[in-house]
């Protein structure tokens, strides 16, 4: 193959996928997960306008992410799939409940209350699987050959329980500060209100994850610890972030909240990235390994770098028709 | 008791898999006939036009919106229950399925928000456009999954290299021998779906003396479009079955019920196949119709089942019921297709009770055929994934347990029928509401323009039926 490091090229493709699902349907999902406990029905409609007409757009990263596995690292998909099995059907059932409730709470009177519960459970477990799966990718797999030899539950440990409430309270942090940037009146201050208590939360648990981290994988404490290395500035950045988020709730800023979260996530996302390249499977595949024939990799991409831009344009477009506070009584029905 | 995870996954398989394909199979000739009656309206004006794409807009808005929530699983279940077959032939599948989400994106960024939503915001001439590009766009995403699957029955243009499919040449694999007939007789499939269900609603309609104008035209042109693609599905499915005589045998002899290879064979009617007997029960046909069928001559050989080890040899009765009942289905969409033409003298075909009762239930028959043709092509592939390469017990994940596979068969039925309930309960709520549109409605419509919209938001029923 030529001077082109396919693989490499697929590797950011996917990365950026995958940060793309986590920021966006991140705080669709946080939506979800703070509905349950919204001030009263009114506050819950217009929480849920103000995602319903983005929300599927942010789940298209997910299944781009998921096939563009299979066509490019298939060793990937075939390994983490049957090693996540029990918890990706429960993140499909989380996601498929809520998806249909945005399509039928608004069309429901009396049944409206078991939407919010589809609503709202679909999120939560969703959200946690997903927490679930970053912990037991820190933690690694059990392989033999080129194929999973661990158990059904060996991704359900505390250290993933910890991970799971981890991204369950860090993707409310996002939906909590996405309701702030787009709601006004008593909605946003319920909002102003718990954010910090969320900030905490999300604080308390990244510190914990990451003090345990090195004793779940030795080589991640290699990684961090030999030597002052670039790496550092990750959670640098995290830290500064929190702190940007922290400034912004207490000053009542309406958008800093919510980017600082995000550049919060993404900090994270880079760090974790960072401590494990160029391992896609851990501790024992690189992504050289996991990679499709170059001829499979090469014919993809030019449909996938031809339509990624297009989804980019939409989604900018869609969010920019949207723009601006969702107020009580609007929406679509 | 021993569960065997094969056989779960098997069924998860299948099940997943019918109850995703239900909608596109509607979807992509519903989207068709939008785009039609759209062109129709942009040609003559005609405000009955525009009324009746109205209507079975909202409707492919809430099919599609089910078929888009159902295919995310199908997006994991390769990789979930048969990890080693996606390992192996992930060079050639996973570029094909990635292509269809590209496809699905291109459509829904552009072109499903234009059709659903801008009616009255854009140019008649670009509303058509988008519905005809909605149109095209769910062919192209059959065009995709439907060479993905051909490929398994004929794989051509690949190699089996260090036990991996290696692509050689992308046109012989994409377009490998099996896949012009089946996506010819899986367009046409589609069509007939959208024009059964069609005339199965202007029926009821009519039986109920609801707006009998727009409901006759709307059951005129499905008569017409059944009465000839009936047959025409027919002349298909006998190209696709000669191709799959040509490419997989064994597989026609399980359609046919033929377990020894002979000349002169019948055509049988009806059957007990027993795989322990190797041969059937019972047995009553047409003699020598078989081989004349296949081979074009009455005293043509036709191979059958004993050709090969018993383990080899697909699960005969599934495949030979399917197929009869699929064959039976097709019978009685000619029959209502000839019968529409009968009846069309004095516009009969509007009036006569049983022909209207019977076009409401023949909107199911379509659904039927083409579970029961799947069946037929699927089971017929066993024990086989792709074509005597690679075997469904080689391609199943290694580690997944019996009890594993129980729980997510039985989470997915659970997920799905509470889903499924729930649409079908509301689509009938859409189809009782009717096609006329209320002023009252419409000027709601209007000073919707700038709120968020979701593909629901095209129809304006309520969840819960209204007390009549």
């Amino acid at each position: 193959m030529g001077n082109i490091d396919l693989s490499m090229i697929w590797a950011v493709v996917i990365a950026f996928a995958v940060i793309m699902y986590v920021l966006m349907d991140g705080f669709d999902l946080g939506v979800g997960i703070l509905f349950l406990f919204a001030p009263d029905e009114e506050a819950r409609d217009v929480m849920m306008n103000s995602v319903a007409p983005i929300w599927d757009g942010n789940e298209t990263w997910l299944v781009l992410g998921g096939v563009g596995l299979l066509a490019a690292f298939p060793l990937v998909y075939s390994i983490l799939l049957p090693a996540l099995y029990i918890g990706v059907f429960l993140m499909l059932a989380g996601l498929i409940f809520r998806g249909v409730a945005f399509e039928f709470r608004f069309k429901a009177h009396k049944s409206r209350y078991l939407w919010n519960w589809a609503f709202a459970g679909g999120s939560v477990v969703a959200s946690f699987a997903q927490g679930a799966v970053v912990g037991s990718y820190i933690e690694g797999y059990q392989t033999e050959g080129l194929v999973y030899a661990g158990g059904p539950l060996d991704w359900l440990t505390p250290f993933t329980v910890l991970t799971g409430f981890g991204i369950l309270v860090g993707y409310a942090l996002l939906g909590c500060t996405w309701i702030i940037l787009k709601a006004e009146g008593y909605i946003q201050a319920w909002a102003y209100k718990l954010a910090p208590w969320l900030l905490a939360g999300v604080l308390l648990i990244f510190l914990a994850v990451s003090v345990w981290t090195p004793s779940v994988d030795p080589s991640a404490f290699e990684r961090w610890f030999s030597a002052i290395r670039w790496i550092w500035i990750f959670p640098a950045l995290a830290a500064f972030f929190a702190f940007q988020i922290w400034r912004g709730l207490r000053q009542r800023r309406e958008a800093l909240p919510f980017v600082a979260t995000m550049g919060m996530f993404g900090a994270t996302y880079f760090g974790l990235l960072w401590t494990r390249w160029p391992y896609v499977i851990p501790p024992n595949f690189t992504l050289w390994d996991a990679a499709s024939a170059p001829e499979s990799q090469l014919f993809l991409l030019l449909g996938v770098l031809f339509v990624i831009p297009i989804i980019l344009v939409y989604t900018a477009w869609a969010y920019w028709v949207f723009r601006g506070k969702v107020r009580v009584g609007e929406g679509y029905h | 008791m021993e569960l065997d995870p094969l056989l779960l996954s098997r069924f998860q398989f299948a099940f997943v898999v019918s109850f995703h394909a239900i909608f596109p199979v509607f979807t992509i000739g519903l989207a068709s006939y939008i785009a039609f009656l759209e062109a129709l309206a942009f040609k003559t004006g005609n405000p009955l036009w525009t009324q009746l794409s109205k209507f079975w807009i909202q409707v492919f808005a809430v099919v599609f919106g089910m078929g888009v929530v159902s295919g995310i699983v199908m997006a994991f279940q390769f990789g979930t229950n048969w990890s080693n077959f996606s390992y192996t032939a992930a060079n050639f599948i996973g570029p094909m399925f990635s292509y269809e989400v590209v496809t699905a994106f291109f459509l829904e960024a552009g072109f499903l928000g234009v059709l659903l939503f801008g009616r009255n915001r854009v140019p008649q001439g670009i509303h058509l456009f988008a519905a005809c590009m909605v149109a095209l766009g769910t062919l192209i995403s059959a065009f995709w999954i439907l060479s993905a699957n051909s490929w398994l029955h004929t794989p051509q243009g690949t190699e089996l290299r260090d036990g991996v499919f290696h692509v050689t040449s992308w046109t012989e694999s994409i377009f490998n021998p099996s896949f012009p007939y089946r996506f010819t007789h899986m367009a046409i499939a589609s069509f007939l779906t959208g024009s059964f269900v069609v005339a199965g609603v202007s029926a009821w309609y009519l039986l109920r003396g609801r707006e009998v104008e727009v409901n006759r035209k709307a059951l005129s042109m499905c008569l017409w479009m059944i009465l000839f693609l009936a047959p025409t599905q027919a002349v298909v499915g006998d190209l696709h079955g000669l191709n799959t005589f040509k490419h997989q045998p064994m597989k026609v002899a399980a359609m046919e019920g033929n377990w020894d290879t002979d000349v002169g064979v019948p055509l049988l009617l009806f059957a007990l196949p027993d795989r322990d007997l190797q041969a059937n029960r019972v047995e009553f046909g047409i003699p020598r119709l078989g081989s004349m069928l296949l081979t074009h001559t009455w005293d043509g050989e036709v191979p059958g089942l004993r050709e090969i080890d018993v383990e080899q040899q697909p699960p005969v009765w599934i495949v030979f019921f399917a197929f009869r009942i699929m064959v039976g289905m097709g019978l009685l969409m000619i029959a209502f297709g000839l019968a529409g033409l009968w009846l069309r003298r004095g516009q009969r075909y509007c009036q006569t009770r049983w022909f209207l009762q019977g076009l409401r239930f023949m909107s199911i028959t379509p659904f039927i055929a083409v579970t029961a043709g799947w069946v037929v092509t699927e089971v017929g592939r066993a024990p086989w994934i792709v074509y005597e390469t690679f075997s469904h017990e080689q391609g199943l994940t290694p580690s997944l347990t019996g009890g594993m596979a129980l729980f997510t068969l039985i989470g997915y039925v659970l997920v799905y029928a509470a889903i499924f309930g729930a649409g079908l309960y509301y689509l009938f709520g859409v189809l009782q509401k009717g096609i006329t549109v209320e002023e009252e409605e419409l000027s709601d419509q209007a000073d919707q323009a700038e709120r968020p919209m979701r593909p629901f938001s095209a129809t304006h029923v309520r969840f819960e039926h209204e007390e009549h």
